[in-house]
């Protein structure tokens, strides 16, 4: 990193000094080589002049993102992005919550400002993790203002890269120091979590989840197979909004589960990438993960603002782990460090600064409750009009699971051919696992899409 | 209802918690990690209540009133982007904009390379994360080659191709007692490895030969900042590039920029041909998805407006500068006092050696000596950071320094 060695190229004798110094060592070395000393090919690779990594073969496009790239080529006026789990308006725009931009205008102002001199108000870098005010705050804001587990510091949280970088940090830390390597995660899930896990060091199996006769919880399954599973074992839940179904259990389900992991002693890992979102409530959707906290136990929780604040490409996110003593959380801490510093070092400020802006100023967090809850509602909304709009038409089979389901996304329980009969006939661009983002719906498209739906259902069951 | 009751007691649970409270944690055994040997330094140094403190420790630029700086070309840039766009998620490789841009510094405006789409490149976590991704990548796509680290180096060089797996070995590089670079030890190290060796270069450093058939990946953390003149700095990398060498480079904004802690950099991998740099890409952002998804945008939006705007960019090269040019200040007046104070040792090497730190010479024991007796911090390694010295301390650098090293 430039540190202070000699480079012998402060000026240009020394320059010339060193290249015909280069010069020699050459000549020395490759007295057998032509005598051409101008463009010639080097053999980086040893193998005749071909990359190192001639080999590798272009990796498939992500199922996910691949989605908006096809939509993005199509040049029908009424085609559809119901793909990446991005929130869009009513006129199908991205939303910076107006919190979020007054959060912004305060953070630019401050730095404009000549005379400021506080640190966190510079770029300076962040500790390893993370700001200190924006964890304070995100772990309150998960498990509760008057949480005991925080009064009693058995709580670590550090500031990640959004719901991926949490679920990353977190899951190595698993697989160095967790006696237990295998992660169950539901089927389905979302399509990063077994690599997340897997390249965190961890065994990924399954736990079904998803019933596709119901389009419901398959809660029968899941309670066998997390009780069959080794004692110990990690498990990862949703704590709202089930992605990619927006089947959640039950409180009544919810703490079923809880009782039959904590008497197998299974580790829960709580995804939360919704709160708020799902409900409109922050401490509604919080109400499995903090259930889990009450009963004194340990777990891991992801958290991420890419959704509920909007702020999906600045990447802010929390990992907390929940102790059983607050001397075992420090010295976690520490361990996580160790974690993110050969990965990224520190988090990035940015997003990490708006969150803590909002989120400690009380007109501006109750100003965010409010534009999150219209977000919700909007949401909530288009679920209806989705359900109603099938029913007007006739169109054959159940569609209940529509304003069931919670959170983004809907599993519409449409197949692959219907799928790929919409995209081709209806311009709607959809994951082909039938899931639809509520988000990317508006009033003026819900037609549209039931119209599609009809089709393909009546067409090809 | 007995039944809980008759559980509740073997386990010492109460009805309401079932089965949950546990003995011990899970996490009993965790043993504390040791402090970051750079960061902590910083840690310590915010502790301290002297007013005579120095901090020479971290290398993040200071001015000579010892503040941290956000240069103006920044903050124009800030301004502009304020309120205007959406924060929308970044592809997985980044802003294409930023990369190119980025590119653009490393290889030179017109680089054939770049012309030829030969290069493989993704928006990184600034230098760290950028090294990481590759060292990931070597992993996976050359599991049997080794990482040859500079001695010394960076620390967290260490931990980084560590944690991904890759063995490592370490090459000659520094000289301590000319506190030079020590070229044919290095020379004999290149030629004693084996074919096909992965080489951590620093970009504003030497440049060894090739012909061994190693690869060679710059960690350019400073361009700009060494000299004050970024395609100076830039000048190991081009002669490798002329010299058909495929190479891999790390790029960080964080010094140059001021951009710290917005963890802004590029990850760039020569490649045969364009198809080949396709692919390599697409699997760069494969190893990327599962880490974080996709970088963080405000930086990148940042870089790419200074580097794409003639006037900003302008103003930027002026900028740094600026700082290369009082750290270059700070260096000759560092010199000049511990010789003006008389210490009988040669300073020599800290104007002879570049950029940001200075490798000192001092022991473990002086350091700590610094310290506990005249509270200036930097890493035990005699590493100091030139960024932290200034018009008003250095006398009392140069001080303290002679009293901890008169004796030896």
């Amino acid at each position: 990193m430039g540190h202070g060695v000699e480079s012998f190229g402060d000026n240009s004798v020394a320059a010339s000094r060193r290249l015909s110094t280069l010069a020699r060592h050459l000549e020395a070395s490759s007295m057998a080589e032509s005598e051409n000393v101008g463009l010639r090919r080097s053999l980086t690779s040893g193998f005749d002049g071909d990359s190192v990594f001639a080999h590798v073969v272009k990796a498939p496009e992500d199922p996910i993102l691949g989605v908006t790239i096809a939509y993005n080529k199509d040049p029908s006026p009424v085609k559809l992005n119901l793909g990446v789990g991005a929130y869009r308006t009513e006129e199908g725009k991205p939303l910076v919550l107006n919190v979020v931009r007054r959060a912004e205008q305060l953070l630019i102002n401050d730095r404009q400002a000549k005379l400021s001199v506080l640190v966190s108000r510079v770029k300076e870098y962040l500790p390893i993790v993370g700001l200190a005010e924006f964890n304070k705050l995100s772990a309150k804001l998960m498990f509760g203002e008057d949480s005991p587990a925080i009064r009693k510091n058995r709580v670590t949280t550090v500031q990640c890269l959004s719901g991926t970088g949490s679920l990353r940090v977190g899951g190595e830390f698993l697989a160095r120091h967790y006696h237990q390597k295998t992660i169950y995660i539901p089927q389905p899930t979302w399509g990063n979590h077994p690599k997340v896990f897997t390249l965190a060091g961890l065994s990924v199996k399954t736990y079904r989840y998803y019933d596709p006769a119901t389009r419901g919880l398959n809660f029968k399954g899941l309670l066998e197979d997390l009780d069959s599973a080794p004692s110990g074992a990690i498990v990862l839940l949703h704590a709202c909004a089930h992605n990619p179904t927006g089947v959640d259990p039950t409180p009544e389900q919810w703490e079923k589960i809880r009782q039959l992991m904590r008497s197998r002693k299974l580790m829960p890992f709580f995804d939360s990438a919704y709160q708020g979102f799902a409900s409109g409530s922050l401490d509604v959707d919080a109400q499995a993960v903090r259930m889990f906290v009450a009963d004194g136990g340990e777990c891991l929780v992801a958290q991420s603002y890419a959704k509920n604040m909007g702020l999906y490409g600045e990447r802010v996110g929390a990992l907390s782990i929940v102790c059983n003593a607050a001397d075992v959380a420090s010295r976690v801490e520490s361990q996580l460090k160790l974690v993110i510093r050969p990965m990224y070092s520190n988090p990035p400020i940015h997003g990490a600064s708006i969150v803590a802006t909002i989120l400690r100023d009380k007109n501006m967090f109750n100003e965010w409750t409010v534009e999150l809850k219209a977000m919700a509602d909007r949401i909530i909304t288009m679920r209806q009009k989705l359900f109603d709009a099938l029913r007007a038409r006739g169109t054959p089979g159940d569609w209940s699971h529509i304003i069931k389901q919670i959170g983004m996304f809907t599993f519409t329980g449409l197949n692959k051919e219907q799928v790929a009969f919409m995209t081709k006939e209806y311009h709607i661009y959809m994951t082909s696992d039938g899931r639809i983002s509520m988000a990317g719906l508006s009033s003026k498209t819900v037609p549209h899409l039931a119209d599609a739906i009809h089709a393909a259902v009546t067409r090809l069951s | 209802m007995a039944m809980r009751a008759a559980i509740s007691r073997r386990t010492g649970a109460t009805p309401a918690s079932f089965g949950a409270r546990w003995a011990s944690s899970w996490w009993g055994h965790v043993d504390p990690a040791p402090k970051d040997p750079i960061l902590g330094v910083t840690e310590a140094f915010l502790a301290d209540p002297s007013p005579n403190k120095v901090n020479v420790g971290v290398g993040a630029y200071r001015d000579d009133d010892g503040k941290p700086v956000v240069l103006d070309c920044v903050r124009q840039a800030e301004a502009r982007i304020a309120g205007n766009l959406n924060m929308e998620y970044l592809p997985m490789g980044g802003s294409n904009h930023m990369v190119e841009e980025a590119l653009k510094l490393a290889c030179g405006e017109n680089s054939e390379f770049i012309k030829d789409k030969r290069i493989a490149a993704v928006q990184a976590l600034s230098g760290t994360g950028a090294c990481r991704l590759f060292a990931d990548f070597q992993k996976r796509y050359q599991p049997e080659s080794e990482i040859y680290i500079p001695v010394p180096t960076w620390a967290n060089h260490h931990n980084i191709w560590r944690d991904a797996h890759v063995p490592q070995k370490t090459y000659h590089y520094y000289h301590p007692e000319s506190r030079g670079l020590d070229f044919s030890a290095m020379m004999d190290d290149i030629k004693n490895a084996p074919k096909g060796s992965f080489f951590l270069l620093h970009a504003c450093a030497h440049n060894p030969t090739g012909e061994k058939g190693h690869f060679p990946f710059f960690d350019m953390a400073y361009q700009g900042f060494a000299s004050g003149d970024p395609e100076r700095d830039a000048k190991a990398i081009r002669i490798f590039l002329q010299d058909g060498h495929l190479l891999g480079i790390s790029q960080s904004f964080a010094k140059n920029m001021g951009l710290y802690g917005q963890r802004v950099g590029c990850l760039s991998v020569l490649c045969d041909n364009e198809k080949q740099a396709v692919a390599v890409k697409s699997r760069l952002q494969q190893i990327a998805r599962p880490m974080y998804s996709n970088p963080p945008v405000h930086g990148s939006l940042l870089v790419s407006i200074i580097l794409s705007d003639p006037d900003l960019k302008k103003l930027w090269l002026k900028e740094v500068k600026g700082m290369a040019d009082r750290i270059i200040g700070m260096r000759i007046a560092l010199q000049k006092n511990l010789e003006k104070v008389g210490s009988p040792l040669s300073w020599e090497h800290i104007t002879k050696q570049i950029g940001m730190f200075c490798y000192s010479g001092l022991t473990p024991e002086q350091v700590d000596r610094l310290t506990s007796k005249f509270h200036i911090y930097m890493t035990r390694n005699g590493r100091i950071s030139m960024a932290g010295v200034t018009t008003k301390n250095v006398e009392y650098l140069a001080n303290a320094i002679h009293e901890v090293t008169k004796s030896s």
